[in-house]
């Protein structure tokens, strides 16, 4: 039998505003195991009278000792997410429990090329990935297609940007799908095969695929990579669904 | 305890499985691409542990006798649903004149998913084989044209695009459950993640 995963305390130590509906919470997580990027933790809270409510989150960055970060997009009429980005003050305990999920990872000793498809907050432990990727000194190639509505909703939208610039073997496209930046070619439009033919990897150099956003993306961007030519093997998929 | 936490209303939480909440949505939770499943070419295999077959084609699996469950449906991933309507085929009917003596059983789906669970959870008007939901066909996306529906266990149990069963003497760990998720997976008692 493997040894439970356990409930331990951890405090918010810093909080980063990403758009005006998301945040990047750092946790304390004294004794926390280490994780693979794209990997989930479980995030408890208890009320005064004993009531609790947990949800699961994916880490945003690669295994860092006992700092964890999260990027919590503010839920309507949710129960935990308007919590942890309105009220959870600086110092303040909440239970993890993690890591969780085998499936949806990038083992930084892989070497083949990685797409990464994002749609929304689904860019959450795609970042992650990118990120593993820089602190394992990884020379994987990489290819990020991130689609968001408008410029102000891309979260990490500067490191992103230095990123794309520094990060050798690192390409970053952006697809908007309401209003798009002045430069950027095109119109706003849904993700089509064009753009992840354009932007992603020919299926000949067998690339692990990895997508993940709203259900209807994930359905049609991975439709697509089938449509090109992907194995279907190659490709990871993982909904984001609304996390209240 | 979590300073300044309320959490929703405890009245208007019906009984749950702990640790669950009440979504009014049908999420899809998939590990990868949705499958391409044709009926005219589905097949259902029943494999025991001897090797013995059992086939049905989607005209004779679909003449069999049908149910109609309403029972709740709960997603590892906390999401709880109440109330749903299948139709399909009881595994007992499946499993009548099956000759095994077999103890497990692993499921396996188009695309590859298998999971596993003892083979008495499929016994005893516990479980179906349904193609349809919500009196419509099954969409692609929640499983169509079939799939195993185990209420009694987290959903990820109940496999999309189910293709057969393998009826073993031993237990075989499977997608989720060699992942890190549990082997046997009960709500109940919250048993989601391996060592649970």
């Amino acid at each position: 039998m493997t040894a439970p995963l356990t409930w331990r305390v951890a405090r918010l130590v810093e909080r980063r505003p990403e758009t005006p509906t998301a945040q990047t919470l750092v946790l304390d997580a004294p004794g926390w195991p280490g994780h693979l990027p794209g990997q989930h933790v479980d995030v408890r809270l208890t009320a005064a009278d004993g009531y609790q409510a947990a949800r699961s989150y994916s880490l945003a960055g690669p295994a860092d000792g006992d700092r964890i970060a999260l990027t919590v997009q503010r839920v309507p009429d949710g129960e935990v997410s308007p919590y942890l980005i309105d009220v959870w003050a600086v110092g303040d305990p909440v239970e993890v429990r993690g890591p969780v999920g085998g499936w949806f990872v990038w083992r930084p000793a892989e070497t083949m090329p990685v797409l990464l498809v994002a749609g929304g907050s689904g860019a959450v432990p795609l970042m992650a990935m990118v990120r593993g990727r820089r602190a394992a000194g990884s020379r994987a190639p990489f290819r990020l297609i991130y689609s968001v509505r408008t410029p102000a909703d891309v979260f990490y939208a500067d490191e992103l940007h230095r990123r794309a610039r520094d990060d050798r073997g690192l390409d970053v496209a952006y697809v908007y799908t309401r209003a798009a930046p002045d430069g950027w070619r095109g119109e706003p439009h849904r993700i089509g095969a064009a753009d992840v033919n354009t932007h992603g990897w020919p299926p000949d150099l067998d690339p692990l695929c990895y997508v993940c956003g709203p259900t209807g993306f994930v359905e049609a961007v991975a439709d697509m990579l089938v449509g090109l030519g992907h194995p279907p093997g190659r490709i990871r998929t993982e909904r984001f669904g609304p996390t209240g | 305890m979590s300073p300044g936490f309320q959490g929703r209303p405890r009245s208007a939480e019906p009984a749950l499985p702990p640790g669950q909440y009440l979504t009014e949505d049908f999420p899809v939770l998939s590990a990868g691409p949705t499958p391409t499943v044709r009926p005219d070419t589905w097949e259902f295999v029943v494999t025991t542990e001897t090797g013995a077959e059992y086939r049905w084609s989607w005209a004779e699996f679909t003449a069999l006798p049908q149910e109609t469950p309403r029972v709740d449906i709960h997603c590892v991933t906390r999401w709880s649903k109440l109330g749903t309507t299948w139709q399909g085929v009881c595994l007992d009917v499946l499993l009548d004149g099956v000759d095994t003596a077999a103890a497990y059983a692993l499921v396996h789906s188009y695309g590859g998913y298998t999971t596993n669970l003892p083979l008495a959870d499929l016994r005893g008007g516990k479980a179906w084989v349904v193609h349809r939901y919500d009196g419509r066909g099954l969409p692609a996306e929640h499983g169509g044209p079939a799939r195993l529906l185990v209420p009694h266990l987290y959903l990820w149990k109940s496999a999309k695009w189910v293709r057969g069963i393998r009826l073993r003497t031993s237990d075989e760990p499977g997608f989720w459950e060699t992942a890190g998720y549990h082997d046997y997976g009960d709500p109940w008692r919250e048993q989601r993640y391996a060592g649970d």
